[in-house]
Protein backbone atom coordinates (compact mmCIF):
# COMPACT_ATOMS: atom_id res chain seq x y z
CA UNK A 1 0.00 0.00 0.00
CA UNK A 2 1.44 3.66 -0.93
CA UNK A 3 1.26 5.94 1.54
CA UNK A 4 0.02 9.32 0.82
CA UNK A 5 2.96 10.91 -0.05
CA UNK A 6 3.74 8.79 -2.41
CA UNK A 7 0.37 8.96 -3.91
CA UNK A 8 0.73 12.78 -3.49
CA UNK A 9 3.84 12.47 -5.29
CA UNK A 10 2.76 10.89 -8.18
CA UNK A 11 0.03 13.05 -9.05
CA UNK A 12 2.63 16.36 -8.94
CA UNK A 13 4.27 13.83 -11.61
CA UNK A 14 1.36 13.68 -13.74
CA UNK A 15 -0.08 16.81 -13.68
CA UNK A 16 3.41 18.05 -14.83
CA UNK A 17 3.58 15.45 -17.91
CA UNK A 18 -0.25 16.51 -18.61
CA UNK A 19 1.17 20.78 -18.85
CA UNK A 20 3.72 18.84 -21.11
CA UNK A 21 1.39 17.16 -23.46
CA UNK A 22 -0.38 20.05 -23.32
CA UNK A 23 2.06 22.55 -24.14
CA UNK A 24 2.96 20.23 -27.20
CA UNK A 25 -0.59 19.98 -28.22
CA UNK A 26 -0.88 23.73 -28.71
CA UNK A 27 2.35 23.91 -30.49
CA UNK A 28 1.54 21.53 -32.69
CA UNK A 29 -2.39 23.08 -34.06
CA UNK A 30 -0.14 26.56 -34.14
CA UNK A 31 2.24 24.69 -36.51
CA UNK A 32 -0.33 22.79 -38.18
CA UNK A 33 -2.34 25.89 -38.94
CA UNK A 34 0.59 27.40 -40.75
CA UNK A 35 1.62 24.15 -42.39
CA UNK A 36 -2.03 24.13 -43.82
CA UNK A 37 -1.79 27.78 -45.26
CA UNK A 38 1.12 27.13 -46.71
CA UNK A 39 -0.02 24.12 -48.95
CA UNK A 40 -3.40 26.53 -49.19
CA UNK A 41 -0.64 28.88 -50.78
CA UNK A 42 1.39 26.29 -53.15
CA UNK A 43 -1.74 25.01 -54.78
CA UNK A 44 -2.22 27.66 -57.71
CA UNK A 45 1.47 27.08 -58.41
CA UNK A 46 1.40 22.93 -58.12
CA UNK A 47 -2.47 23.67 -60.39
CA UNK A 48 -0.55 25.91 -62.98
CA UNK A 49 2.40 23.28 -63.78
CA UNK A 50 0.10 20.33 -63.70
CA UNK A 51 -2.31 22.09 -66.60
CA UNK A 52 1.00 22.95 -68.45
CA UNK A 53 1.89 19.28 -68.19
CA UNK A 54 -1.64 17.94 -69.50
CA UNK A 55 -1.18 20.33 -71.82
CA UNK A 56 1.40 19.05 -73.48
CA UNK A 57 1.04 15.52 -72.66
CA UNK A 58 -0.54 14.91 -76.31
CA UNK A 59 2.23 16.24 -78.22
CA UNK A 60 5.27 14.31 -75.81
CA UNK A 61 7.04 11.39 -77.46
CA UNK A 62 9.17 9.74 -75.29
CA UNK A 63 12.03 9.92 -76.69
CA UNK A 64 12.10 13.88 -76.72
CA UNK A 65 13.11 13.58 -73.24
CA UNK A 66 15.06 11.10 -71.23
CA UNK A 67 12.39 11.92 -67.91
CA UNK A 68 9.67 10.06 -69.76
CA UNK A 69 11.94 7.24 -71.03
CA UNK A 70 11.26 3.81 -69.55
CA UNK A 71 14.59 1.52 -68.60
CA UNK A 72 14.29 -1.90 -70.55
CA UNK A 73 15.56 -3.97 -67.48
CA UNK A 74 14.70 -2.48 -64.29
CA UNK A 75 17.26 -3.68 -61.33
CA UNK A 76 17.30 -0.56 -58.79
CA UNK A 77 15.07 1.77 -57.73
CA UNK A 78 15.22 5.01 -55.42
CA UNK A 79 12.82 5.65 -53.01
CA UNK A 80 12.59 9.26 -51.41
CA UNK A 81 11.33 8.44 -47.42
CA UNK A 82 9.43 11.37 -45.80
CA UNK A 83 9.16 10.73 -42.34
CA UNK A 84 9.54 12.94 -39.61
CA UNK A 85 12.35 14.48 -37.34
CA UNK A 86 11.27 13.36 -34.17
CA UNK A 87 8.63 11.05 -32.03
CA UNK A 88 5.37 11.69 -30.15
CA UNK A 89 3.18 11.82 -32.97
CA UNK A 90 1.01 8.78 -32.81
CA UNK A 91 1.81 5.85 -35.44
CA UNK A 92 2.62 8.44 -38.22
CA UNK A 93 6.52 7.49 -38.43
CA UNK A 94 5.83 4.14 -38.09
CA UNK A 95 2.96 3.89 -40.48
CA UNK A 96 5.34 5.30 -43.46
CA UNK A 97 8.37 2.95 -41.88
CA UNK A 98 5.81 0.56 -42.74
CA UNK A 99 4.98 1.62 -46.11
CA UNK A 100 8.45 1.72 -47.22
CA UNK A 101 9.21 -1.55 -45.59
CA UNK A 102 6.42 -3.28 -47.82
CA UNK A 103 7.79 -1.66 -51.14
CA UNK A 104 10.73 -2.86 -50.58
CA UNK A 105 9.68 -6.44 -49.77
CA UNK A 106 7.73 -6.21 -52.88
CA UNK A 107 10.60 -5.21 -54.84
CA UNK A 108 12.98 -7.64 -53.61
CA UNK A 109 10.77 -10.11 -54.87
CA UNK A 110 10.62 -8.96 -57.88
CA UNK A 111 14.74 -9.35 -57.54
CA UNK A 112 14.85 -5.13 -57.55
CA UNK A 113 17.14 -3.59 -55.01
CA UNK A 114 15.72 -0.13 -53.34
CA UNK A 115 18.01 2.09 -52.60
CA UNK A 116 16.78 4.72 -49.83
CA UNK A 117 16.46 8.84 -49.86
CA UNK A 118 15.20 9.44 -46.33
CA UNK A 119 13.85 12.75 -45.31
CA UNK A 120 13.81 12.91 -41.10
CA UNK A 121 15.96 11.26 -38.86
CA UNK A 122 13.12 8.80 -37.74
CA UNK A 123 13.46 7.02 -41.20
CA UNK A 124 16.85 7.62 -41.43
CA UNK A 125 17.73 5.80 -38.47
CA UNK A 126 15.39 2.88 -38.95
CA UNK A 127 16.60 2.24 -42.37
CA UNK A 128 19.99 2.19 -40.97
CA UNK A 129 19.98 0.42 -38.20
CA UNK A 130 18.94 -1.99 -40.81
CA UNK A 131 22.27 -1.31 -43.72
CA UNK A 132 19.98 -0.58 -46.05
CA UNK A 133 21.55 0.84 -48.92
CA UNK A 134 21.15 5.07 -48.53
CA UNK A 135 23.25 7.35 -50.86
CA UNK A 136 21.83 10.48 -49.44
CA UNK A 137 19.43 11.59 -46.77
CA UNK A 138 18.11 14.92 -45.09
CA UNK A 139 17.47 15.60 -41.45
CA UNK A 140 16.54 18.13 -38.97
CA UNK A 141 14.44 19.85 -42.12
CA UNK A 142 11.45 19.66 -40.74
CA UNK A 143 11.43 22.54 -38.20
CA UNK A 144 12.06 25.04 -40.98
CA UNK A 145 11.84 23.72 -44.35
CA UNK A 146 11.20 25.64 -47.73
CA UNK A 147 11.22 24.55 -51.83
CA UNK A 148 15.29 24.79 -51.30
CA UNK A 149 14.87 21.96 -49.64
CA UNK A 150 12.89 19.99 -52.12
CA UNK A 151 15.22 21.12 -54.90
CA UNK A 152 18.14 19.49 -53.10
CA UNK A 153 16.28 16.24 -52.74
CA UNK A 154 15.10 16.05 -56.03
CA UNK A 155 18.22 17.11 -57.69
CA UNK A 156 19.97 14.09 -55.90
CA UNK A 157 17.31 11.51 -57.32
CA UNK A 158 17.24 13.12 -60.76
CA UNK A 159 20.97 12.67 -60.93
CA UNK A 160 20.45 9.21 -59.86
CA UNK A 161 18.27 8.54 -62.68
CA UNK A 162 19.85 10.27 -65.15
CA UNK A 163 23.22 8.35 -65.05
CA UNK A 164 21.69 5.41 -64.77
CA UNK A 165 21.66 4.37 -60.97
CA UNK A 166 18.49 3.79 -60.52
CA UNK A 167 16.06 3.32 -63.16
CA UNK A 168 13.02 4.39 -61.23
CA UNK A 169 12.48 6.69 -58.85
CA UNK A 170 9.17 6.60 -56.15
CA UNK A 171 8.51 8.80 -53.08
CA UNK A 172 6.53 7.76 -49.83
CA UNK A 173 5.23 10.67 -47.80
CA UNK A 174 1.85 10.85 -45.89
CA UNK A 175 -1.22 12.45 -47.18
CA UNK A 176 -3.46 15.09 -45.04
CA UNK A 177 -7.13 13.94 -45.41
CA UNK A 178 -8.33 15.69 -42.19
CA UNK A 179 -6.88 16.36 -38.81
CA UNK A 180 -7.74 13.00 -37.93
CA UNK A 181 -6.77 10.94 -40.88
CA UNK A 182 -3.65 10.85 -42.13
CA UNK A 183 -2.48 8.25 -44.66
CA UNK A 184 0.94 6.92 -46.38
CA UNK A 185 0.97 7.44 -49.95
CA UNK A 186 3.37 5.84 -52.71
CA UNK A 187 3.99 8.30 -55.67
CA UNK A 188 5.74 7.53 -58.88
CA UNK A 189 8.04 10.27 -59.51
CA UNK A 190 10.09 9.07 -62.66
CA UNK A 191 9.97 8.14 -65.17
CA UNK A 192 7.30 10.61 -65.82
CA UNK A 193 4.53 8.56 -67.74
CA UNK A 194 3.09 10.79 -70.04
CA UNK A 195 -0.15 9.28 -71.09
CA UNK A 196 -1.12 8.88 -66.59
CA UNK A 197 -1.03 12.51 -67.37
CA UNK A 198 -4.01 14.00 -67.87
CA UNK A 199 -5.02 15.62 -70.81
CA UNK A 200 -6.46 19.20 -70.45
CA UNK A 201 -6.29 20.59 -73.75
CA UNK A 202 -6.51 23.82 -74.43
CA UNK A 203 -4.95 25.99 -76.55
CA UNK A 204 -2.12 25.07 -78.50
CA UNK A 205 0.90 26.65 -77.31
CA UNK A 206 3.86 27.80 -79.38
CA UNK A 207 6.84 27.63 -77.27
CA UNK A 208 9.97 29.61 -76.63
CA UNK A 209 12.59 27.66 -76.75
CA UNK A 210 11.10 24.66 -79.18
CA UNK A 211 9.38 22.00 -77.05
CA UNK A 212 12.58 20.01 -76.46
CA UNK A 213 14.80 22.90 -74.72
CA UNK A 214 11.43 23.69 -73.18
CA UNK A 215 10.81 20.75 -71.71
CA UNK A 216 14.28 20.59 -70.51
CA UNK A 217 13.27 23.60 -67.99
CA UNK A 218 9.93 22.31 -66.90
CA UNK A 219 10.61 18.38 -66.27
CA UNK A 220 13.06 19.42 -63.25
CA UNK A 221 10.45 21.66 -62.12
CA UNK A 222 7.79 20.02 -62.41
CA UNK A 223 9.48 16.74 -60.31
CA UNK A 224 10.78 19.74 -57.50
CA UNK A 225 6.81 20.82 -57.23
CA UNK A 226 6.17 16.80 -57.11
CA UNK A 227 8.64 16.37 -54.00
CA UNK A 228 7.80 20.36 -52.32
CA UNK A 229 3.60 19.15 -52.56
CA UNK A 230 4.92 15.95 -50.53
CA UNK A 231 7.18 18.30 -48.10
CA UNK A 232 4.05 20.01 -47.68
CA UNK A 233 1.39 17.40 -47.17
CA UNK A 234 3.50 15.26 -44.98
CA UNK A 235 4.54 18.44 -42.86
CA UNK A 236 0.64 19.13 -42.28
CA UNK A 237 -0.13 15.25 -41.27
CA UNK A 238 3.13 15.48 -38.73
CA UNK A 239 1.62 18.18 -36.91
CA UNK A 240 -2.12 16.65 -36.94
CA UNK A 241 -0.34 13.63 -35.79
CA UNK A 242 1.16 15.04 -33.31
CA UNK A 243 -1.91 17.02 -31.97
CA UNK A 244 -3.94 13.85 -31.69
CA UNK A 245 -1.43 11.48 -29.85
CA UNK A 246 -0.94 14.73 -27.79
CA UNK A 247 -4.41 15.20 -26.83
CA UNK A 248 -4.96 11.63 -26.22
CA UNK A 249 -2.06 11.65 -23.36
CA UNK A 250 -3.52 14.60 -22.03
CA UNK A 251 -6.89 12.94 -21.57
CA UNK A 252 -4.90 9.96 -20.27
CA UNK A 253 -3.17 12.34 -17.63
CA UNK A 254 -6.63 13.39 -16.67
CA UNK A 255 -7.78 9.92 -16.13
CA UNK A 256 -5.09 9.17 -14.15
CA UNK A 257 -5.18 12.21 -12.27
CA UNK A 258 -8.70 11.08 -11.12
CA UNK A 259 -8.04 7.79 -10.29
CA UNK A 260 -4.78 9.06 -8.25
CA UNK A 261 -6.76 11.45 -6.84
CA UNK A 262 -9.31 8.58 -5.63
CA UNK A 263 -6.60 6.47 -3.95
CA UNK A 264 -5.63 9.13 -2.34
CA UNK A 265 -8.64 10.33 -0.62
CA UNK A 266 -8.96 6.67 0.47
CA UNK A 267 -5.56 6.66 2.08
CA UNK A 268 -6.36 9.68 3.74
CA UNK A 269 -9.42 8.99 5.32
CA UNK A 270 -8.14 5.30 6.03
CA UNK A 271 -5.49 7.71 8.56
CA UNK A 272 -7.77 9.42 10.05
CA UNK A 273 -9.89 6.67 11.17
CA UNK A 274 -7.23 5.28 12.10
CA UNK A 275 -5.55 8.16 14.23
CA UNK A 276 -9.17 8.64 15.88
CA UNK A 277 -8.95 4.79 17.02
CA UNK A 278 -6.21 5.78 18.59
CA UNK A 279 -7.52 8.90 20.19
CA UNK A 280 -10.84 7.17 21.34
CA UNK A 281 -8.68 3.88 22.66
CA UNK A 282 -6.35 6.29 24.51
CA UNK A 283 -9.46 7.81 25.77
CA UNK A 284 -11.52 5.12 27.35
CA UNK A 285 -8.04 3.52 28.87
CA UNK A 286 -7.70 6.59 31.27
CA UNK A 287 -10.90 6.67 31.85
CA UNK A 288 -10.59 3.32 33.03
CA UNK B 1 -5.66 49.86 -75.72
CA UNK B 2 -9.20 48.95 -74.88
CA UNK B 3 -8.65 45.69 -72.58
CA UNK B 4 -6.31 44.82 -70.17
CA UNK B 5 -4.75 41.56 -69.31
CA UNK B 6 -5.33 39.94 -66.76
CA UNK B 7 -1.58 38.90 -64.61
CA UNK B 8 -1.26 36.24 -62.02
CA UNK B 9 2.45 35.88 -60.54
CA UNK B 10 2.49 32.83 -58.20
CA UNK B 11 5.58 30.72 -56.30
CA UNK B 12 5.40 28.32 -54.29
CA UNK B 13 4.85 29.94 -50.92
CA UNK B 14 2.83 32.63 -51.97
CA UNK B 15 0.74 34.48 -54.79
CA UNK B 16 2.58 37.31 -55.65
CA UNK B 17 0.47 39.02 -57.42
CA UNK B 18 -3.02 38.94 -59.00
CA UNK B 19 -4.12 42.23 -60.99
CA UNK B 20 -4.92 43.64 -64.41
CA UNK B 21 -2.52 45.70 -66.29
CA UNK B 22 -2.08 47.28 -69.74
CA UNK B 23 1.00 45.29 -70.54
CA UNK B 24 3.51 43.32 -69.15
CA UNK B 25 6.88 42.19 -70.11
CA UNK B 26 8.50 39.38 -68.86
CA UNK B 27 12.26 38.05 -69.27
CA UNK B 28 12.17 34.96 -71.75
CA UNK B 29 15.12 32.88 -72.49
CA UNK B 30 15.25 33.83 -76.01
CA UNK B 31 15.17 37.50 -75.32
CA UNK B 32 12.63 39.89 -73.84
CA UNK B 33 8.86 39.66 -74.60
CA UNK B 34 5.81 41.95 -74.13
CA UNK B 35 2.23 40.88 -73.92
CA UNK B 36 -0.46 42.74 -74.74
CA UNK B 37 -4.27 41.76 -74.63
CA UNK B 38 -5.34 39.58 -77.03
CA UNK B 39 -1.83 38.19 -77.56
CA UNK B 40 -1.80 34.19 -79.25
CA UNK B 41 -1.49 31.03 -76.72
CA UNK B 42 2.31 31.02 -75.81
CA UNK B 43 4.52 29.15 -73.14
CA UNK B 44 8.04 30.35 -72.39
CA UNK B 45 10.81 29.42 -70.03
CA UNK B 46 12.03 32.57 -68.16
CA UNK B 47 15.31 33.60 -67.74
CA UNK B 48 16.58 35.00 -64.73
CA UNK B 49 15.64 38.68 -64.89
CA UNK B 50 13.09 41.52 -63.99
CA UNK B 51 10.00 41.78 -65.11
CA UNK B 52 7.53 44.80 -65.27
CA UNK B 53 3.80 45.73 -65.83
CA UNK B 54 2.26 48.90 -66.55
CA UNK B 55 -1.58 49.57 -65.43
CA UNK B 56 -2.20 52.97 -66.19
CA UNK B 57 0.89 55.42 -65.27
CA UNK B 58 1.74 52.85 -62.92
CA UNK B 59 4.91 51.06 -63.36
CA UNK B 60 5.58 47.74 -61.04
CA UNK B 61 8.91 46.11 -60.95
CA UNK B 62 10.04 42.46 -59.75
CA UNK B 63 12.57 40.18 -59.95
CA UNK B 64 11.88 36.74 -60.95
CA UNK B 65 13.69 33.54 -61.00
CA UNK B 66 13.76 30.15 -62.38
CA UNK B 67 10.39 30.16 -63.98
CA UNK B 68 7.52 29.98 -66.48
CA UNK B 69 5.17 32.51 -68.85
CA UNK B 70 1.60 30.73 -69.93
CA UNK B 71 0.44 33.70 -72.31
CA UNK B 72 -3.24 33.05 -73.30
CA UNK B 73 -5.17 35.88 -74.79
CA UNK B 74 -6.77 37.07 -71.70
CA UNK B 75 -4.44 36.42 -68.67
CA UNK B 76 -0.25 36.07 -68.28
CA UNK B 77 0.39 33.39 -65.48
CA UNK B 78 3.81 33.27 -64.44
CA UNK B 79 5.15 30.70 -62.23
CA UNK B 80 8.11 31.42 -60.69
CA UNK B 81 10.31 29.91 -57.63
CA UNK B 82 11.05 33.29 -56.34
CA UNK B 83 9.42 36.34 -57.43
CA UNK B 84 9.39 39.61 -55.46
CA UNK B 85 8.50 43.09 -55.88
CA UNK B 86 11.85 45.53 -55.53
CA UNK B 87 10.27 47.79 -52.48
CA UNK B 88 10.27 43.95 -51.04
CA UNK B 89 14.43 42.99 -51.62
CA UNK B 90 16.05 43.48 -48.49
CA UNK B 91 19.26 45.11 -50.60
CA UNK B 92 21.72 44.46 -47.46
CA UNK B 93 20.68 40.53 -48.38
CA UNK B 94 21.67 40.45 -51.91
CA UNK B 95 24.21 42.77 -51.68
CA UNK B 96 25.72 39.65 -49.68
CA UNK B 97 24.77 37.24 -51.49
CA UNK B 98 26.66 38.97 -54.17
CA UNK B 99 29.65 39.01 -52.66
CA UNK B 100 29.60 35.26 -51.55
CA UNK B 101 28.62 34.81 -55.57
CA UNK B 102 31.84 36.62 -56.39
CA UNK B 103 33.70 35.10 -53.76
CA UNK B 104 32.69 31.27 -54.91
CA UNK B 105 33.32 32.13 -58.52
CA UNK B 106 36.87 33.60 -57.51
CA UNK B 107 37.53 30.06 -55.67
CA UNK B 108 35.53 28.33 -58.72
CA UNK B 109 38.72 28.60 -60.70
CA UNK B 110 41.37 27.12 -58.76
CA UNK B 111 38.98 24.45 -56.67
CA UNK B 112 36.66 23.68 -59.72
CA UNK B 113 33.18 24.04 -57.43
CA UNK B 114 29.90 24.11 -58.98
CA UNK B 115 30.22 26.92 -61.35
CA UNK B 116 26.93 27.05 -62.96
CA UNK B 117 25.04 27.17 -59.57
CA UNK B 118 27.94 29.80 -58.30
CA UNK B 119 26.99 31.82 -61.71
CA UNK B 120 23.20 31.27 -60.82
CA UNK B 121 23.74 32.90 -57.64
CA UNK B 122 25.48 35.73 -58.81
CA UNK B 123 22.94 36.29 -61.47
CA UNK B 124 19.95 36.45 -59.12
CA UNK B 125 21.60 38.68 -56.69
CA UNK B 126 22.58 41.13 -59.60
CA UNK B 127 18.87 41.02 -61.04
CA UNK B 128 17.83 41.57 -57.30
CA UNK B 129 20.15 44.65 -56.84
CA UNK B 130 19.00 46.04 -59.88
CA UNK B 131 14.81 45.28 -59.46
CA UNK B 132 15.38 47.09 -55.57
CA UNK B 133 17.18 49.92 -57.05
CA UNK B 134 14.44 50.97 -59.64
Amino acid sequence: MPTLRDIRRKIAAVKKTQQITKAMNMVAAAKLRGAQQRMENFRPYAQTFTSMLGNLASRIEPEIHPFFQRAPVVEKVGLVLMTADRGLCGSFNVNLINAAVKFAREKEAAGIETLFYCVGRKGRDFFRRRKAPMPAFWVDVWNKFDFTNAVAVAREVMSAFLTGQVQEVYLIHSVFINVAIQRPKLVKLLPISAEEAEITGGPEYIFEPPLAQFLEHLLPKYINTAVYHGFLENAASEHAARMTAMDNASNNCKEMINQLTLVMNKARQAGITKELMDIVGGAEALKG
Amino acid sequence: MANKILLEVVTPDRKVVSTEADVVVCPGVEGQFGVLYGHIPFLSALDVGEMYYKDGAKTEYLAVSGGFAEVTGKKVTIVAEAAEFGREIDVERARRALERAKARLAAAKTENIDWARAEAALRRAMVRMKVAAR
